[in-house]
């Protein structure tokens, strides 16, 4: 077993970066999907359907497409990549930032469906009662709506979290595969597998691949049966 | 305190043309389903928006379609028991009381926990889950919820609607109380006769969105031609009596009213304590000379002051014995034997064992002095 431990400086970087970028997709994409998720559920407005469509495409669309559009639009000269750089520093083209980004943007509509689906389910006299004791309507989200929709966002966070972790396609596009900077577990793998000699660096990452995935899904039930225990819905 | 409505309101087919006002300590918003009760409630509640009126409380307004005045739910310091209880899953018994409580401006906290606690008899749930409790704790702890957020008005909607008979009989000591030891007005909805005439001090009685009839229950649940159809056998006199002894050899209670004494089966009350009684228009009969060697203990003289013709055969009696009336339902054969006609002197019979605990609001068990 040891030789599994047994990493490269450039593959620990990898199972880091991976998990770093991993972790700041999911985290950012939680408030934007808490709040799309809420439009599409109950919002009633011009153009809904045409947002679920925009929001669902990185689902449909091959995710060499949806890197090429980042790469048009967040690229150095794309129109909001020059904006960011310039008013506030922020870069994405072959940057780890550019990694989370697309990484958040494949898994974003995981997470909407997750967390809307959850939000349709909750009883809306529930938010009514809540009303009528005094609570304004954020109070009445925070108490109420956010805490009996925690199973669903939960179960969202983890999705995103899991499609981060196996995000391959967009991310090259977008970031190319740079050692220490873009270069994720799926790309140091890929890169493994292109050069003689590199199956058993390509099994080790894998068997990583492996472990992170599953410690995400049994944490994710872990907590899921936390919270519906602390609900009494089991 | 004062409630004043006077509110439009078009839901598909159903129009909604409603006018009360009332200063009642409990006032029933009675009627059939789909007389609109509900919908008037949530619109005093800030659930629903009336198309076009205005709704009072106390001399502030929460709707003026005309002024542009709609005060949002959380800001109308009006609280709510729902039939459903609405009980939040995810807080303990004693979070859920605590609620509104935090939304409450300081100044304005009148009502205590422990007092409120004690109130409902709830202190064994505190620690409890809300999914664990009978309906009728439920309904109990979305009463005490409800008044920690120290509302102005206490809105009920049917709140014992979805119980059943046992757990009725287990809320409405509470809602009594209520009603009698705090200060705050309650607004009731509700479709039985037995709750209305039991709790209510006003009624405002509705039929197809249309209010019908309102003022005093004693005056309002006389009119039995207004009552829905399922409940018009439960219609009847409403009668506020003190109660004068107790009769311990055969299990009685002595009660006086204006219509003279009335006999009914043990009520645990005080000499003294007022107990309002229902006498059922159809277990009451007419003799047209006092009758003997009859069972009946109750025998009130009085005078016939209308005749209604009632459902099928019947025909629906007042008798105004000293000031109250009794009422009393009979067929058309009968009255044309007894040539019954306004003004006759008659008397009003009836049995001691017609009134159950439904039809003496005998509020809570307390001592008896004897």
């Amino acid at each position: 077993m040891t030789w599994l431990l047994d990493l490269t400086p450039d593959e620990w970087n990898a199972v880091r970066l991976s998990v770093k970028v991993a972790t700041v997709a999911m985290l950012f994409s939680l408030p934007p999907g808490i709040l799309i998720a809420l439009l599409l559920a109950r919002g009633q407005f011009w153009g809904k359907t045409l947002l679920n469509g925009v929001v669902h495409l990185p689902l449909i669309l091959p995710p060499v497409v949806t890197g090429y559009l980042l790469l048009l639009t967040f690229g150095r000269r794309g129109p909001a990549g020059a904006f960011l750089a310039e008013h506030f520093g922020i870069v994405f083209s072959f940057r780890w930032t550019g990694a989370a980004l697309a990484c958040g943007v494949m898994g974003f509509p995981l997470m909407v469906r997750a967390i809307r689906l959850s939000i349709e389910a909750v009883d809306r006299k529930m938010e009514a009662a809540a009303g009528t004791l005094g609570a304004n309507p954020l109070w009445v989200f925070a108490t109420i709506t956010l805490p009996l929709i925690l199973p669903g966002l939960i179960a969202g966070a983890i999705l995103a979290f899991a499609k981060a972790m196996g995000e391959f396609g967009a991310t090259i596009t977008f970031v190319s595969n740079i050692p220490n900077e873009t270069q994720t577990l799926p790309s140091a793998i890929y890169t493994f597998t292109q050069v003689p000699g590199g199956d058993e660096g390509a099994l080790r990452l894998t068997l990583i691949s492996i472990v992170i995935s599953m410690a995400a899904l049994v944490a994710s039930e872990v907590l899921a049966r936390r919270v519906g225990r602390h609900m009494d819905i089991e | 305190m004062s409630v004043v409505l006077d509110i439009g309101h078009r839901v598909g087919d159903f129009a909604i043309e409603a006018r009360f006002e009332s200063a009642g300590r409990l006032t029933a918003l009675f009627g059939s389903s789909g007389s609109g009760k509900t919908t008037l409630i949530n619109m005093i509640a800030g659930l629903i928006r009336p198309d076009k009126g205005r709704i009072e409380v106390d001399g502030r307004a929460l709707v003026d379609t005309r002024a542009g005045i709609f005060v949002p739910k959380h800001r109308r310091r009006i609280g709510m028991v729902f039939q459903d209880a609405r009980l939040f899953p995810h807080m303990s018994v004693a979070s859920n009381l605590r609620y509104g409580r935090w939304f409450t401006p300081a100044k304005e906290r009148y009502a205590d926990m422990d007092a409120v606690v004690d109130l409902l008899g709830i202190g064994p749930l505190l620690n409890r889950r809300p999914l664990k409790l009978s309906g009728g704790e439920k309904q109990r702890v979305a009463i005490g919820r409800a008044l920690l957020a120290s509302p102005g008005l206490l809105l009920m909607d049917e709140p014992l609607a979805s119980l059943d008979e046992a757990r009725k009989a287990e809320i409405l000591p509470y809602i009594e109380r209520l009603r009698d030891e705090t200060k705050i007005p309650i607004v009731y909805v509700s479709h039985s006769v037995a709750e209305v005439a039991r709790l209510a001090s006003d009624v405002v009685m509705l039929a197809q969105g249309k209010v019908v009839a309102s003022g005093p229950t004693e005056a309002v649940m006389q009119r039995l031609d207004l009552l829905p159809a399922e409940e018009r056998g439960e219609g009847g006199a409403v009668l506020d009596t003190k109660v004068l002894r107790h009769d311990e050899t055969f299990g009685m209670t002595v009660l006086a009213s204006a219509a003279g004494e009335i006999r009914v089966p043990r009520v645990a009350m005080k000499t003294g304590a007022p107990v309002r009684v229902r006498i059922r228009a159809r277990d009451v009969m007419i003799a047209t000379e006092k009758p003997t060697g009859l069972s009946a203990l109750n025998i009130l003289p009085g005078t016939i002051v209308a005749i209604r013709p009632g459902e099928g055969p019947a025909v629906e009696v007042d008798i105004d014995c000293n000031g109250a009336t009794v009422l009393a339902r009979i067929t058309e054969q009968s009255r044309q034997a007894l040539e019954l006609r306004l003004g006759g002197k008659v008397f009003a019979v009836v049995k001691t064992v017609s009134f159950d605990r439904a039809n003496t609001s005998a509020g809570l068990t307390l001592d008896v002095d004897g």
